[in-house]
């Protein structure tokens, strides 16, 4: 092993939530680690990969092409009764990664910044003293070691064992989560390369919805997130979703994907002594579309300025931490409280709401909606699920 | 618990949602059955309907 047994801060997980916080942390001139329990950074993928340049230019980064699979200039919506919705925005307002490519781009700004990564490695245990954390057990391949650290970051993911591990309360009702499956599908004879497609309806995706995200020529993310109260499986009714579409007829399955989506639950309290924790394990994720990507760029933007700004005033207590609190919650958090009760309503509406709701929604109504001038509860309800699809899209 | 290592996908999903933290996924997909408290959250959540508890005879 190459790696140190001391560093001022050991991050967790080298996703976009534990890259970025280590990134900012490079930055200010201290000296990070980045553990991952996978072989492979960015695998396996658990996402969609919709994405736009906010975040991004949040961190003082640019697109690369380099990951960008297509650019998106709107999105199809379907309502339970087949009626189409086209936004169309006449300009590229986003695009889908390659979230392979891109977590290792991520990952190596980090690096580049001055931090250290290594994969492989999968923590066991917290070194805790005197109720503060000082760092974690590790294991790369076989090897048994400990890290010390000032600050611990549990960027690792929505299981967040590590937050868990140093006796953090973590919401883990599965109300709090949604299932998600996702095939990455070839030979799919998709109706606009351009656009995201979004399907409704209680018996499509109860509590959710399925999505095909374009990835370039006939390829897509063909996805499905539904509420984990189903008696059916998210595969089950993706499944049958394929099976009934005839664009899928001479599809192939390139690479199958799963995961929890934490929609909701957002925490007031992240920060223990010693410890932070960011992106899906903080439960960052914006509860309407489910989106985690940006949410977690940005918490890690502001988890680790917090964290340089304790280590320099030499005070990483949950006190000295408590800053990323107050910042997260005044710049993201609020939004996405308000988002989950948006959510909340959005998903009981039943299939006779939502063919109602697309009925209203011709494409001068968009225009309308899209520019704020609403006032009914219906009007409401339209508008927070078109703000959901353009934060997707990147705006 | 009984975990079909041929469906799972090993997404940690059910690692979420488990209350007592009986689940754990390294390398693969364990139970301690004797910390599972048997509240089938993660049955209900497996997105391909991996997990299934041992029917007692």
């Amino acid at each position: 092993m190459i790696i140190k047994d001391e560093y001022d801060v050991v991050v967790v997980g080298a996703g976009p939530a534990g890259s970025s916080t280590a990134l900012a942390i490079a930055r200010s001139g201290l000296d990070v680690l980045i553990v991952d329990r996978n072989q492979e950074l960015g695998c396996p993928k658990r996402c969609g990969e919709g994405f736009g340049d906010y975040a991004l230019n949040q961190i003082g980064l640019k697109r690369n092409e380099k990951w960008v699979d297509q650019y998106i200039n709107g999105a199809l919506l379907y309502a339970p009764n087949g009626k189409k919705i086209v936004m169309d925005y006449g300009k590229d307002v986003g695009y889908i990664i390659d979230r392979k490519k891109f977590d290792k781009w991520l990952a190596l700004e980090a690096c580049k910044a001055g931090a250290q990564i290594q994969t492989k490695t999968i923590v066991d245990g917290i070194i805790k003293e005197s109720d503060f954390v000082k760092g974690i057990h590790a294991k790369f391949l076989s090897e048994h070691f400990d890290i010390r650290a000032k600050v611990v970051v549990a960027a690792d993911g929505a299981e967040s064992t590590i937050a868990k591990k140093a006796g953090m309360k973590i919401p883990s009702s599965p109300n709090f989560f949604d299932s998600g499956f996702q095939y990455e599908m070839a030979g799919i004879d998709l109706e606009d390369k351009k656009k995201l497609e979004f399907y409704f309806g209680q018996k499509i995706a109860p509590g959710g919805y399925i999505w095909i995200f374009p990835k370039g020529e006939d390829r897509a993310n063909v996805g499905i997130g539904i509420s984990a109260e189903n008696s059916r499986t998210a595969k089950a009714y993706l499944d049958k979703f394929i099976k009934t579409n005839r664009k899928f007829e001479k599809g192939s399955i390139i690479e199958v994907n799963g995961g929890a989506i934490p929609l909701g639950g957002v925490m007031h309290d992240m920060v223990m002594n010693g410890l932070l924790v960011v992106g899906d394990a903080a439960h960052q994720i914006n509860p309407l579309h489910g989106g985690g990507l940006a949410e977690s760029i940005i918490a890690g933007k502001i988890a680790g300025t917090v964290i340089s700004d304790a280590i320099a005033k030499n005070d990483v207590s949950r006190r000295g931490l408590s800053n990323y609190n107050r910042i997260w919650w005044k710049e993201r958090g609020n939004k996405l409280k308000n988002l989950e009760k948006a959510k909340t309503l959005f998903e009981k509406l039943s299939d006779r709401q939502l063919n109602t709701l697309a009925n209203e929604l011709d494409k001068k109504k968009i225009e309308e909606i899209t520019s704020g001038n609403l006032s009914k509860l219906m009007k409401l309800i339209s508008k927070l699920a078109i703000v959901g699809i353009k934060e997707k899209l990147g705006f | 618990m009984i975990i079909n290592k041929e469906k799972c996908l090993k997404c940690g999903g059910c690692v979420s949602v488990c209350p007592v933290q009986a689940l754990k996924l390294e390398s693969e997909l364990k139970c301690d059955n004797d910390k599972c408290i048997k509240c089938k959250a993660c049955i209900n959540f497996c997105p391909v309907g991996a997990l299934k508890l041992e029917v007692s005879k």
